[in-house]
């Protein structure tokens, strides 16, 4: 610099305050790292950090919800006709496997939150047995528009599923906006059983007590999240033509 | 002086004038605040400039009074803007009833244009001065837009749908057009002239160059309604399995499922392309999509025929 | 004086060695790595905007190929909107500088940081691919059908590189927001936290509910292209319009991404250069998250001849109008802050200056896109190019470069050469004006963008332009190589070379690994220069 020597100024409103460095001024968890200066300031961090993660998954589906709603408006008979090809008691059973799931979550963090390691791996295996039931019972409804081509691309329809009075061109549309959606909270759940997998190996070596269960609780909030999507995919794909009886579409 | 580039394109419309000046009045309100603040930071930075290595500014934190000057001041400028933006805007954005048709589609890499007496050409377009022409775009592929700088209009050209400018043109000339929205490859190269006639030129343009064996939009759009037997269920009387279509453009449409639509273009051209996904109440969703069948040109010649079936009697459209 | 001018273990010295970088969980080496690979991005997004302007010399296409020409424009916009200018204040000033500004020893999550910085490297690599194998002729906006049915280039790979790029940015602001919010020092409240950390908060603002809808709106288009579904295909009874509609939802307040934390940086360097309280500090911070939430309510105005309904256009219209005010807004406040300051002439301020400058204009051009009838005439032209480059280059980068300038002693210790600084300033400033402004002249005249060749009477403003770009081009060369020189042969820097406040200032240059030695407690406010020779460092 032109005038590089050091300027003689107050230096912000700042003032240390010798003697006393928190980080080890008293006993602290092991899990405790080193930026933050408590549990529970650290503990708050994470719970907002999964929140705000949270919201940007909502913005993630809420695009896809917004091509749903303006095709929907658009095209409502086509949308009624195309939801009477989802199976709504696959969709019925897989909303009642899911909302089970959420249970075991919230009693295995609770099991953490107790410190009982029994119970956190009995619910964590729970909720994963109940997750891959959930992709199990995905895969057959998946089978089955596979084999009734009702798959979008060149061959949708070509067996005349779907006949012509019931606008396929715009049931195709919709169900590109079923497998987008099912298939993105699929990928979902996957990584979320990936996840409780992680958190079980933890949970069994006992990494988690009453003082300090953080990735429970956030990986639990982030299982409920994928929960509560697929609680507004289920009426919104489903249910749409339940009152066109079973072969309306 | 003599600058070696122009400022402004050639001014040949009705609204290009107002267009300019919109323009000039926002360059002036620009040019003042950019010089005002060029000039303020500056001399700030002149007469504040550090006289000693500790000297420190003066102990100013704001002042309300200012702070909601300099926010209304801004506000209420924009909003001048705003509202003569708008005002010419609605004039740009609704065709005057009165206006000929020209049908214009866009592919990758070229437009093709037909007059409403049939003529057609490509990457050209010739206009009579002081009337109004409406244009209608189509695009048999990806999105185009047709751009035509001296007259101040611009508009895209949609896949899937109709869209429709206009314009009118006020001083003869041969004047650029472009396509001004990314279209691939050639996108530079689908550009083309628009030429501006004295009337009597462009009838006299119309009567000769391609000649007679062009055939009114109309026309060919009346030959396509025996072509695919759309006659056969679209009847003058209400025989027919489908709607009847005298005086249908422009009426209100009540829909299977209670909504109603205004039969404009586009509602047409849906109705022919996806017949099921509009069906009109009391009907039967029959009708064989066209979609892949037929291409823009014709749809607009269909169109241009349903426009001139009158409502037989008195039974106007509602 | 008494601060340390020799640091003890700064950042920068121990651990030392490639593995200790690439595994480290320090905020400022994470800063430092960003710093790296967003300048290699520049140079790369440079080399295309060169062969852009190379070919405009003349009005016939005859230097590249028509495709050639289509993948150069459409891999700079991606190159620099994505890899550069998305990352560049955010990800290297506000690494390094907000958990200091708010007393931390480090962000809030760590590693999620040094994740981000390798899902930007993925994300970059796959992109790259896309271009090597096919590249992408798209335009950086990705518009449907063009994108999923007709181009011919590798759609599918970029848009998934932009996908997981995508990621990288959520997580920066993920970390930044947890961090403003649950980090800041004992007495550090929201209303003394410097100008630059709101700029961040603001922006992580729009990162966070930006960006997952353009993640999502790629990953629809490269499905409908991959997997043949459809979503705004017409064939397939789509709307290609929606689309636009979604991905000028996230990518216009991409734009506030851009300038925002740019606007955040000036603040400071504004107070600092002119040893004065920031001019109506409250007034500055709200106009921030004024931008952002308005930001987020006026991407119809990239629509207004696409075909939307009229009365959307003119909503759009006028809320465009007051996303203005708080701009304009701010700048006011910039200049009253120099007035009865002490107005340093050191290089930063000269980057000030030129930023004042551009970002006027470029803000003001603003408005004539925003007048819906005037729009008809100038959308699709070069008077948009010129617009956001005056926002995004003359705004963003000249301000990124001032800041880059201003905190270089305390990222690395050392002193530059002044007078090379100002040199490059000034060539900057020249050179950026003289290759955009011709364009505004060129976009009212009807040149449409993205076109490689033009009729004969636009050439004189091309040249202009083109000779402009090269000496831009000096202008931003420059600062690499005395940069660099710096680090091996400056001079040591003090710890507050510029006898500016902040926390950032209190520390040592370079700073040490965890920031602060002694737990931080703030008792005053950002800016506050008081007349006296009193210093009180612990």
């Amino acid at each position: 610099m032109a005038n590089p020597h050091e300027h003689a100024l107050p230096a912000a409103g700042l003032t240390h305050t010798p003697g006393h460095d928190a980080a080890h001024a008293h006993e602290h968890n092991p899990n405790l790292q080193h930026h933050f200066y408590s549990m529970e300031q650290q503990l708050e961090a994470s719970t907002l950090g999964m929140w705000v993660f949270l919201v940007t998954e909502i913005m993630f589906f809420g695009g896809m919800f917004m091509v749903y709603i303006v095709y929907r408006i658009a095209y409502p008979e086509a949308w009624v006709h195309g939801s009477n090809h989802l199976k709504v008691s696959l969709g019925a059973l897989n909303t009642g496997v899911l909302i089970c799931s959420s249970l075991t979550m919230a009693l295995a963090v609770r099991a953490a939150q107790i410190g009982s390691r029994r119970g956190q791996v009995l619910n964590l295996l729970l909720t994963i047995v109940l997750g891959t039931v959930f992709l199990v019972v995905k895969y057959f409804e998946y089978a089955e528009k596979f084999e009734l081509h009702l798959v979008p691309g060149p061959d949708f329809n070509s067996t005349g599923v779907i006949p012509l009075a019931n606008d396929p061109t715009h049931q195709q549309l919709f169900f590109s906006i079923y497998f987008m959606l099912t298939g993105v909270h699929a990928a979902h759940m996957i990584v979320g059983i990936v996840l409780m997998m992680v958190i079980l190996v933890m949970a069994m070596r006992g990494r988690f007590d009453s003082s300090y269960y953080t990735p429970v609780e956030i990986s639990g909030l982030y299982w409920h999240f994928v929960d509560i999507v697929w609680i507004f995919l289920f009426p919104l794909l489903y249910l749409l033509g339940a009152h066109l009886g079973a072969h309306g579409g | 002086m003599s600058i070696p580039f122009p400022l402004l394109p050639p001014s040949a419309s009705s609204v290009s004038t107002e267009v300019d000046l919109l323009y000039l009045f926002i360059t002036a309100v620009s040019a003042f605040f950019t010089i005002l603040v060029a000039a303020l930071v500056v001399i700030f930075a002149i007469k504040y400039r550090r006289r000693h290595a500790d000297e420190v500014g003066a102990d100013i934190h704001g002042s309300l009074a200012l702070e909601l000057t300099w926010t209304f001041i801004p506000f209420a400028i924009a909003m001048v803007m705003f509202f003569w933006g708008a005002d010419l805007f609605f004039r740009l954005a609704r065709p005057p009833v009165d206006a000929m048709e020209v049908f214009v589609v866009g592919k990758q890499w070229m437009w093709k244009v037909q007059h409403p007496e049939g003529v057609r050409e490509i990457n050209e377009l010739h206009v009579p001065i002081g009337r109004n022409v409406r244009i209608t775009l189509g695009s048999e592929d990806v999105i185009h837009d047709y751009s035509i700088p001296a007259f101040r209009v611009k508009m895209d050209v949609v896949p899937g749908k109709l869209t429709t400018m206009w314009f009118k043109a006020t001083v003869p000339g041969t004047y650029h057009l472009f396509c001004a929205e990314y279209c691939g490859t050639k996108h530079a190269g689908m550009i083309g002239q628009v030429f501006a006639m004295e009337p009597q030129a462009y009838e006299a343009w119309l009567a000769g160059g391609t000649g007679a064996s062009s055939v009114p939009p109309a026309q060919a759009g009346e030959k396509l309604f025996s072509e695919f037997a759309c006659i056969t269920c679209h009847k003058g009387d209400s025989s027919g399995r489908g709607p009847i279509l005298s005086g249908v453009y422009g009426s209100n449409v009540e829909l299977a499922d209670g909504r109603k639509v205004v039969a404009d273009d586009n509602y047409i051209r849906e109705s022919i392309m996806v017949p099921t996904a509009k069906v009109v109440k009391g009907f039967q969703p029959i009708m064989p999509p066209f979609q892949g069948v037929i291409g823009e040109e014709q749809i607009m010649q269909l169109i241009a025929y349903v426009k001139t079936l009158k409502p037989a009697d008195g039974q106007a459209a509602r | 004086m008494s601060n340390a001018v020799q640091p003890r273990n700064s950042y920068l010295d121990a651990p030392y060695g490639v593995a200790a970088w690439l595994l480290t969980k320090d905020h400022k080496r994470i800063a430092i790595l960003y710093l790296i690979s967003i300048t290699l991005f520049f140079a790369v997004g440079g080399m295309f905007a060169a062969g852009i302007r190379m070919e405009l010399l003349t009005p016939r296409g005859d230097l590249w190929t028509p495709d050639l020409y289509n993948k150069l424009f459409t891999l700079h916009g991606v190159v620099m909107v994505f890899f550069f200018l998305i990352p560049s204040i955010p990800a290297v000033l506000g690494n390094f500088l907000m958990p200091i500004m708010c007393g931390a020893k480090d962000l809030a999550f760590p590693r999620i940081n040094l994740l981000s910085w390798y899902i930007y490297l993925l994300g970059a690599t796959v992109t790259l691919a896309a271009v090597f194998n096919g590249g992408l002729d798209t335009g950086w906006t990705f518009y449907t059908p063009y994108s999923s049915v007709s181009s011919q280039t590798s759609v599918t790979t970029a848009a998934v590189g932009v996908f997981i790029t995508g990621f990288s940015s959520i997580l920066t602001g993920l970390n930044f927001i947890v961090t403003v919010h649950r980090m800041r020092a004992p007495g550090l409240t929201w209303f003394r936290l410097p100008l630059f950390v709101w700029a961040i908060y603001a922006t992580s603002l729009v990162m966070i509910l930006g960006t997952p809808v353009i993640a999502i709106t790629v990953l629809l288009v490269g499905a409908e292209r991959a997997l043949h579904l459809g979503f705004f295909d017409p064939a397939r009874g789509g709307d290609p319009v929606l689309f636009q509609h979604l991905f000028w939802f996230y990518s216009h307040p991409a734009v506030y991404i851009m300038i925002l934390p740019g606007m955040g940086v000036i603040s400071e360097l504004v107070a600092a250069m002119s040893r004065k309280q920031v001019f109506g500090y409250s007034f500055v911070a709200f106009s921030s998250l004024a931008i952002a939430i308005l930001g987020f309510l006026v991407w119809g105005h990239h629509l207004f001849v696409s075909s939307q309904s009229i009365y959307a256009g003119l909503v759009f219209s006028i809320i465009s109008m007051l996303v203005a005010i708080p701009s304009a807004v701010k700048t006011f406040n910039w200049t009253a802050t120099m007035y009865k300051g002490s107005v340093s002439w050191e290089s930063p301020t000269w980057w000030v200056v030129g930023f004042m400058g551009l970002f006027t204009i470029g803000g003001l051009t603003g408005l004539f896109l925003a007048t819906i009838g005037l729009d008809i005439h100038l959308t699709d032209t070069y008077f948009v190019v010129a617009h956001f480059h005056y926002i995004m280059v003359g705004g963003a980068i000249m301000a990124y470069m001032g800041g880059l300038h201003f905190w270089w002693p305390k990222m690395t210790g050392k002193l530059y050469s002044e007078g090379a600084a100002k040199t490059s300033a000034v060539l900057v400033f020249v050179g950026f004006n003289l290759t955009f402004f011709p364009q505004f002249l060129l976009g009212y005249m009807g040149m449409p963008r993205r076109y490689q060749a033009y009729p004969d009477e636009f050439q004189v403003l091309n040249v202009l332009s083109s000779a402009g770009a090269g000496v831009l081009f000096l202008g931003y060369v420059l600062p690499a190589f005395y940069l660099t020189y710096s680090i091996f042969k400056g001079a040591q820097s003090p710890a507050n070379p510029w006898g500016a406040t902040g926390l950032e200032w209190t520390i040592a240059s370079p700073p040490p690994t965890f920031n602060f030695d002694e737990e931080v407690i703030v008792t005053e406010p950002a800016y506050n220069y008081k007349p006296t020779r009193e210093v009180h460092v612990g």
